[in-house]
Formats: C-alpha cells, sequence, structure tokens
C-alpha cells in the first residue's frame, strides 16, 4: 500500500526543520481515533499458533498499537508499505484486512509533529506482478514467438545454415578411433544436477553418441555424479541401443553411478581413463575446479578429448587441455546440429536472432548513457 | 639443437618435481611481500566494520575440504571481525561434505577468540550453525521465509525456538547481509534467489579462478564485495589484523608462478628452435 | 500415454512454474512452497537409494568376476558401509566420533591431495598449451604472464603491472564473459522453452 503525505512547511528548512519522516501502521482502530501524538514503534508480540503449516509461532498485531514501517528522508513524500505474503512474517500483509497509517515528521533536535491519521486502506492480492511483466514478461513472449516462428519456417523446409562445430563434428572420427583401438568410450555427463541446462542438453549429445557407439560395437563408460542423473541417462543409453538395433548389446553397468562428492568422483574417473586407456573421453555438462584434472589425465592416458561446458570458468582449463571444445551454448546447440531436426534448428535460429535484437539494445543503451538520452536508459532501469 | 628438442618436451614429471621443489623451499625461506587492498576487499570489511553489537549477519560457508586453503582464511577472519564486534552470527553449510569441516572452523574461531580476548563466544548465544540440507536453491528460498522451514533445528538437533540468538531472527529481514565463501555454484544461487528474490546485501569470498565471474555482478550492484581466492583471504587477513596461512600462501603463490613462466619461457624458446629447424632443412 | 504422460506433466508443472513467477497473490506462494520447494528433496533421496543400488551391484561384479584392480571395489564397499553404519542414528548420528574422525582423517586429506594435483596440472598445461603458434595462441600466452606477474613486487613497476593485470581481467576478459554468459542466458531459455513444450525429449530416452 502506498502511503503518501503532504511536506511539512519546515521540511528542511524554517524554525523546525524537518529531517525525516516516520511511518506507522496499526491495525483499523475500533474506535473514533485522535491527532493525540502518541508514541511510535511499539512491539509486536509473539503467540504460538498450532496448527499453521510449519507448527512456527505467528506473530500478532495488539489493534491500537502503532508499528513503525520505516522512515524516509526530507522531500520524500510517498511510502510503499510493502507487506510479506508468509503469515508467520513480521511484515505480513494480510488480504482485505483494514490498516489505518500515520506520520510522524522528525526535527534535527528530536522534536516531533504528528500527521492526522489516515482513514482505513485495505490491501488485496494482485494477480499479476506488472513491474515484472514489462520487464521479464514481454521479452520472454517476444523470444517464444521468435522460437515458435522459426519452428515453423524450418519444418516448412526453408534450409537454416548453422556454422560448423568442430567439436561436433569430430566426434564421428572419435568413436571411429576408439572402434578401431578397441578401447572404450568414456562419457562424462558433468557434476550438475538434473535440471541444469547443460546437463539436459548432456543428455542429448549422449544418446546420438550411444546411438552411434552401439552401430559400432564399441564399448561405452557413463559414470554418473548425481543418481537422478544416472537414471536419466539410463534410460536415455538404452533407448539409443534399442533405436541402434542392438538392444542385446546393452548392459545395465554401462551407466553407473559413482560418489556425489566432487574429488571422490574426479578420482574415481581418472582412475577409470588410466585402467581402462579409454580412446576417447566426452566431458559435456556442468564442471568445476576438477575439469583440468580430467582434461590432464585424459591427456596423460593418450585419449582424444571433445568437452563442452557453459561454466564459463572452466572453459579456459577445457581449451589448454582437450582437442576439441564446445564453449557456452555451442553446447546447447549440439543437439540441434547433431540431429538437423527442424525444430531443434529454429530454436536455434530464434536464439541468433534473440542475440542481435540484444546487440541492438546494448548499443542503444551505450548510446543513451553517453549522449545522456534519459527517456532510453530510463527504459532499461529495472525495479520490481 | 639437442637442448632445444629438450626444451619442447620435457617431461611433465620434472615440470612438477621443480614446481614441489619451489613450493617446499618457499614455504621455508621467511620472507613477505606487500599486499595491496582491493576496494571489493575493503567494502566487505567496512561493512562488517559499520555494524553495531548485536546485529545479525548470515554467513554461508558453502564449501568443503578440497578448497579449505583458500576459503578457511577468509572464514576466520570474517569469525573473528563478528565475535570481537559482537556482532551474532547465523552459520549454514549447504555442502554436502562441509557441515563437519565448518563445525571445526567455528571451533577454531572460538578458540582463537578465547586465547586473545578471554572472552567465551557461546553457541545460540553469539551464534548458531544450521548444518546441512540438501538442494541449496530450496533451501536458500526457504530460508527467504522463515529460517525454520529448512532448517527447524541446528545441527546439534537443537530446535532454532529454544536459541535465544534466533527469537528475533525469522528471516533475510533480520540480518543485514549473507556473507558467502563458496567454492561451489551455490554463490550462483545466492545471487539469483538470495539477493535476486530477497534483496538481501549479499558478498561473496570465492576462489580465484571462480573470482573474476562475479565482477559483472559487483559492477551490477547485486553483491556488495568480492573476495577473490588467496589475494582476497590475504587481504581480509590484513584488514583484520592478523596476517596468517593465507598471507604466507601469497609468497608461495608468487614462487609458483615464477616457476611456470620460466617453463613457459624454456617450452616458447624450444618450439621456436625446432620451428626453426624445420624451416631451415625445408 | 507412456509417452504422452510425462510430457503432460513436465508441461503442466513448467507453465505453472512461469506463470508463479508473475503472480504475487499469497496463495500462488503457497503452491509454490508446497509444490516447487517441498517435493524435490523427497524425490532425490529415492533416486540415491537408486545411486547407491547401481554402486554396489558395479562393486560386486567386478568382485565377482575379478575384473583388473577389483580390490579396490572392495575398499569402495568397505568406505560406504563404514560411514552409512557411523552415521546412524543408533550410533551418534552424523556428529558421532566414528563419522567425525573418518570425515577429518580420510575424506579431508584425500580431496584435499586429488585438489591439489590441480597445481600440479595447471603447470604442466601451461607448459604445454602457452606456446606462440599462432597469434590468438600468442595473445593467450601474453595475458596469461601478464595476470601471472601481477603478484610480483617488481619495484617502481608494481603498479603498472598490477593496473595491466587488473585491466586484462576487468575489460577484455569481463566482457567476453558477460558474451558468453548472454549466450548460456538465452540458450537457457531456449532450452528450457524446448524442454516445456516437449521438443527436447532425449532425457526421457525418446527422440
Amino acid at each position: 500500500m502506498v502511503v503518501r503525505w503532504e511536506l511539512s512547511a519546515d521540511d528542511g528548512r524554517g524554525q523546525n526543520n524537518i529531517l525525516a519522516y516516520k511511518i506507522l501502521r496499526t491495525p483499523k482502530l475500533a474506535g473514533p481515533f485522535s491527532t493525540d501524538s502518541a508514541t511510535a514503534g511499539a512491539d509486536y508480540h509473539l503467540f504460538s499458533s498450532p496448527g499453521t503449516i510449519y507448527n512456527a509461532a505467528v506473530w500478532h498485531l495488539i489493534p491500537g498499537e502503532w508499528d513503525t514501517l520505516g522512515q524516509v528522508p526530507l522531500g520524500s513524500s510517498k511510502y510503499d508499505n510493502r507487506g510479506g505474503k508468509q503469515r508467520d512474517a513480521k511484515d505480513f500483509l494480510p488480504d482485505a484486512t483494514p490498516f489505518q497509517y500515520k506520520v510522524i515528521a522528525t526535527t534535527a533536535t528530536g522534536g516531533q509533529g504528528v500527521s492526522t491519521v489516515s482513514a482505513p486502506a485495505s490491501a488485496n492480492g494482485q494477480l499479476i506482478h506488472t513491474g515484472k511483466v514489462q520487464y521479464i514478461g514481454i521479452p520472454v513472449v517476444i523470444f517464444t514467438a521468435l522460437v515458435l516462428g522459426f519452428i515453423s519456417v524450418a519444418k516448412r523446409g526453408r534450409e537454416l545454415y548453422i556454422r560448423p562445430l568442430a567439436g561436433i563434428g569430430a566426434v564421428d572420427e572419435a568413436i571411429g578411433r576408439a572402434t578401431e583401438m578397441n578401447r572404450p568410450i568414456l562419457y562424462v555427463l558433468g557434476l550438475g544436477a538434473p535440471d541444469d541446462i547443460a546437463t539436459i542438453a548432456s543428455y542429448t549429445i549422449l544418446s546420438r553418441v550411444a546411438k552411434k557407439v552401439a552401430e559400432h560395437r564399441t564399448e561405452l563408460l557413463v559414470p554418473c555424479y548425481d543418481a537422478v542423473v544416472m537414471s536419466i541417462a539410463q534410460e536415455t543409453v538404452r533407448q539409443a541401443y534399442l533405436d541402434a538395433g542392438r538392444p542385446d548389446e546393452y548392459k545395465e553397468d554401462i551407466v553407473y553411478y559413482v560418489t556425489q562428492e566432487q574429488f571422490a568422483y574426479v578420482a574415481a574417473v581418472n582412475g577409470t581413463m588410466l585402467r581402462r586407456q579409454t580412446a576417447t573421453n566426452f566431458y559435456l555438462g556442468v564442471f568445476y575446479a576438477e575439469s583440468l584434472i580430467l582434461a590432464e589425465t585424459g591427456s596423460l592416458a593418450g585419449s582424444i578429448q571433445i568437452s563442452g561446458t557453459d561454466r564459463v570458468t572452466q572453459i579456459p582449463f577445457f581449451i589448454v587441455a582437450c582437442d576439441y571444445t564446445l564453449i557456452g551454448e555451442e553446447l546447447y546447440a549440439a543437439s540441434a546440429y547433431l540431429g538437423r531436426e527442424p525444430k531443434l534448428l529454429g530454436t536455434l535460429k530464434a536464439q541468433d536472432w534473440a542475440k542481435g535484437l540484444f546487440l541492438i539494445f546494448m548499443t542503444l543503451g551505450l548510446l543513451g548513457a553517453a549522449l545522456q538520452w534519459n527517456w532510453i536508459v530510463s527504459m532499461f532501469r529495472m525495479s520490481f | 639443437m639437442k637442448l632445444a628438442e629438450k626444451m619442447f618436451a620435457i617431461d611433465r614429471r620434472w615440470v612438477y618435481l621443480a614446481l614441489g621443489l619451489a613450493v617446499l623451499i618457499s614455504l621455508k625461506i621467511p620472507f613477505s611481500i606487500p599486499i595491496p587492498i582491493s576496494k571489493e576487499a575493503r567494502n566487505i570489511y567496512n561493512f562488517v566494520d559499520t555494524l553495531k553489537a548485536g546485529d545479525a549477519i548470515h554467513l554461508a560457508i558453502d564449501y568443503d575440504p578440497s578448497t579449505l586453503a583458500e576459503l578457511h582464511p577468509m572464514t576466520l577472519s570474517i569469525l573473528k571481525q563478528c565475535f570481537e564486534k559482537k556482532i551474532k552470527v547465523v552459520i549454514t553449510s549447504l555442502k554436502e561434505t562441509g557441515p563437519a569441516m565448518t563445525a571445526a572452523v567455528i571451533d577454531t574461531a572460538v578458540a582463537r577468540h578465547f586465547a586473545r580476548t578471554g572472552e567465551r563466544i557461546k553457541n545460540g548465544v553469539d551464534y548458531v550453525f544450521l548444518g546441512y540440507k540438501p538442494y541449496p536453491i530450496l533451501i536458500i528460498l526457504g530460508m527467504g521465509q522463515n529460517y525454520r522451514i529448512p532448517f527447524p533445528a541446528d545441527y546439534f538437533n537443537t530446535p532454532l525456538d529454544s536459541l535465544p540468538m534466533m527469537a528475533k531472527i525469522r528471516n533475510y529481514d533480520n540480518v543485514k547481509a549473507v556473507l558467502n565463501i563458496s567454492g561451489t555454484a551455490a554463490t550462483d544461487y545466492w545471487i539469483a534467489y538470495g539477493n535476486g528474490r530477497y534483496k538481501v546485501p549479499l558478498a561473496i569470498g570465492v576462489t580465484g579462478v571462480m573470482a573474476t565471474d562475479y565482477y559483472p555482478y559487483l559492477q551490477s550492484g547485486q553483491i556488495f564485495g568480492i573476495l577473490g581466492g588467496l589475494k582476497g583471504a590475504a587481504e581480509y587477513e590484513t584488514l583484520v589484523g592478523t596476517p596468517g596461512k593465507a598471507v604466507q600462501g601469497m609468497k608461495v603463490q608468487m614462487v609458483a608462478h615464477l616457476i611456470i613462466i620460466v617453463f613457459i619461457i624454456i617450452g616458447n624458446i624450444g618450439y621456436f628452435a625446432q620451428r626453426k629447424k624445420r624451416e631451415l632443412s625445408a | 500415454m507412456k509417452r504422452q504422460l510425462p510430457l503432460i506433466i513436465i508441461f503442466v508443472c513448467g507453465i505453472f512454474m512461469v506463470f508463479q513467477y508473475f503472480v504475487p497473490h499469497e496463495n500462488s506462494e503457497f503452491l509454490y512452497e508446497f509444490a516447487a520447494l517441498d517435493w524435490p528433496p523427497i524425490i532425490g533421496v529415492f533416486a540415491l537409494t537408486l545411486g547407491i543400488i547401481s554402486l554396489i551391484r558395479v562393486s560386486i561384479a567386478k568382485i565377482r568376476k575379478r575384473e583388473p584392480n577389483w580390490p579396490f571395489s572392495i575398499v569402495t564397499l568397505v568406505g560406504l558401509t563404514a560411514m552409512i553404519v557411523a552415521g546412524l542414528p543408533w550410533f551418534g548420528g552424523q556428529t558421532s566420533p566414528a563419522v567425525i574422525w573418518q570425515f577429518n582423517f580420510i575424506m579431508q586429506p584425500i580431496t584435499q591431495t586429488i585438489f591439489s594435483l590441480l597445481a600440479f596440472f595447471i603447470a604442466s598445461a601451461a607448459y604445454r598449451a602457452f606456446r606462440a603458434r599462432s597469434v590468438l595462441a600468442s595473445i593467450l600466452l601474453i595475458s596469461a604472464v601478464i595476470v601471472m606477474i601481477r603478484f610480483f613486487p617488481l619495484g617502481p613497476f608494481t603498479g603498472a603491472a598490477t593496473w595491466t593485470a587488473d585491466w586484462v581481467l576487468n575489460v577484455p576478459n569481463l566482457a567476453a564473459k558477460r558474451a558468453i554468459i548472454i549466450g548460456v542466458g538465452l540458450g537457457i531459455i531456449s532450452t528450457a522453452l524446448k524442454v516445456v513444450l516437449g521438443v527436447e525429449r532425449s532425457f526421457l530416452g525418446r527422440d
């Protein structure tokens, strides 16, 4: 709820020299109210309230006692009383509950002037946050429209160009090398959660790699960091073997869980690389400090290494130690590149167009800030 | 020319041996290097320094033993400053192998404070250690509403409502800031959900490799300070007046960098000599 | 239905999360707490059980078949059992002396040792990779050297070295990182849209 008042005649000047305004609130007073200068800052009282969802203590307001909400400096004539939606929060602002406000102007010497008490006003839960809609909702709608538009263009058969990705182009070569050398292929999905976008992108590439591996009858090893990721990867690889027409070649132990401790996982994968002398290593997903340990050990084992991550800090390590690296969004694009399906190509094109729009807005913002075109700068100022 | 070939392809074990010896020797030889204080570290120090006795902060210790060499000095320095200024500290550890290490570092900080001042820091009164729960995003979101949602009891299974310090601390509104010391993606979650959703002031201490990633957030105001790696830890130790392992580590790091640069130069000399040899014979 | 049901669930949950972000009403917040915050940890615990069963099965298979280095699988099983048993509530839970001892004297030294390998691997990777083979490789080499020498006490040149290193880190390096982050951000939105709309299905084991 927004509280507005007229500035004091002594605001920042005059005999009383007002320095700040204190805003107070109370639940609707039972009886007639007055302009008596009641002191501010009455405390809340704590009551245990069994039966609330989390059995937490609930703060209750005592009607008639004023609670200080905040203070604004001289020159301000507005205060946003933004309340929480949690019933057990101190600033809980319930729906359809009348509150009354008053403002106390405080002077440099500690004196106070009290406003009249406002009429009762209630807040009502809003169904839509217009601030977020303006700055987030509209761009998301535009992007979604681009995605759907380009998918439809791709489905109509129009050729959409994607620049070659060296890392993905080398997948066939890498799998062929492993088959010739009769050494296994190691696929590391990374240390991400199952809902990390890089991990999701990695499932797609795993599906395609597993299908090719099944066709070539090469051994595949997929050690997993997360148990849920393991479950999803097992399904992905099983289906890939089915699609390749080799369901009998699929073994449960291709995809296995190791541990969810970072360096214990790295030690296990390193041991696998060195013992099994893997011919090809794929590192595609979310990686942290262990990226260079994995890559250097793979280099020691003489493996071809193809890596890809969206973790910007680890990209340099992969670039220096691996043969091919997918940088950032190239990992997400790899699924479209490998499959060439219209839907995937369409989303990739939409991303590129969105980046183009970003560049235009960034240039406008840069010019606006440099040339002090405030109307442009204010368009980008977000507050919600 | 044989020397050039050797320079081009030095067995990596010689590199490891040289680095290992350099680190050991520099640890033993007493010398110091100047530690200039960065603005990002000073922001954090000044923020904590201006808090009053009785104010609370949330110290999110989201790392595990693998990164404690860089991050423990930061944690100990911050705890030292908070205990001295009688600032209450709510501590969490959102890395699965972190809680035992976090309990140990708290004990160390408490013991050091007692040794320095004779004053006992009490669990439940001066600090609370909530422990670990999985799925850091959900925990950060839950604590923003009420600490008791993800943590009905602390690490030692004491109900939060029975801890004197937690009587006035319900959620992030009741702490002045979150200081996240992390070697994991937990920092991203704190920025996106802690500061992004709940607008709690946030500062971070991260490993050196991660530090540069977070300067965009510093410039945008989403975080107000960064301690980056061993250098950040050394800066904070210097600011709080107790140079320790981080300051000592800086001189070792300098020697290690020197060794790496020497090998890079050797490798490039070997490379250019080989290239010249190929051009001459072509 | 086996193909359609997961896709329907993903679509409904995805759309709910999108709309919930824009609806500040307390009922929306309650649904979010109940559906999104409470359920995933419960599902995660069940998945962890599957993971542990997989690890035990793979280790036992290696021991039974006497595959190369099979004794390490015994070590794996012993370590797994010891930590779980020591942490059971009847023996003192996660703060029991046995758990703390295993953590302090086995877990902690081992993880620090593996992480310490990184220092040596950085040295060998730098020696191998930082060669002035091309213009781009030379830029990489020079940038690396500039950043490394910023901690050196270089007398009158110390200030200039620190300033140059900070400039390299905070201007071109940060610009490149921001560009990658923007691209990754768009890729995340795009991939999330593909998953919610059912375009991306490989994680279901279906193309």
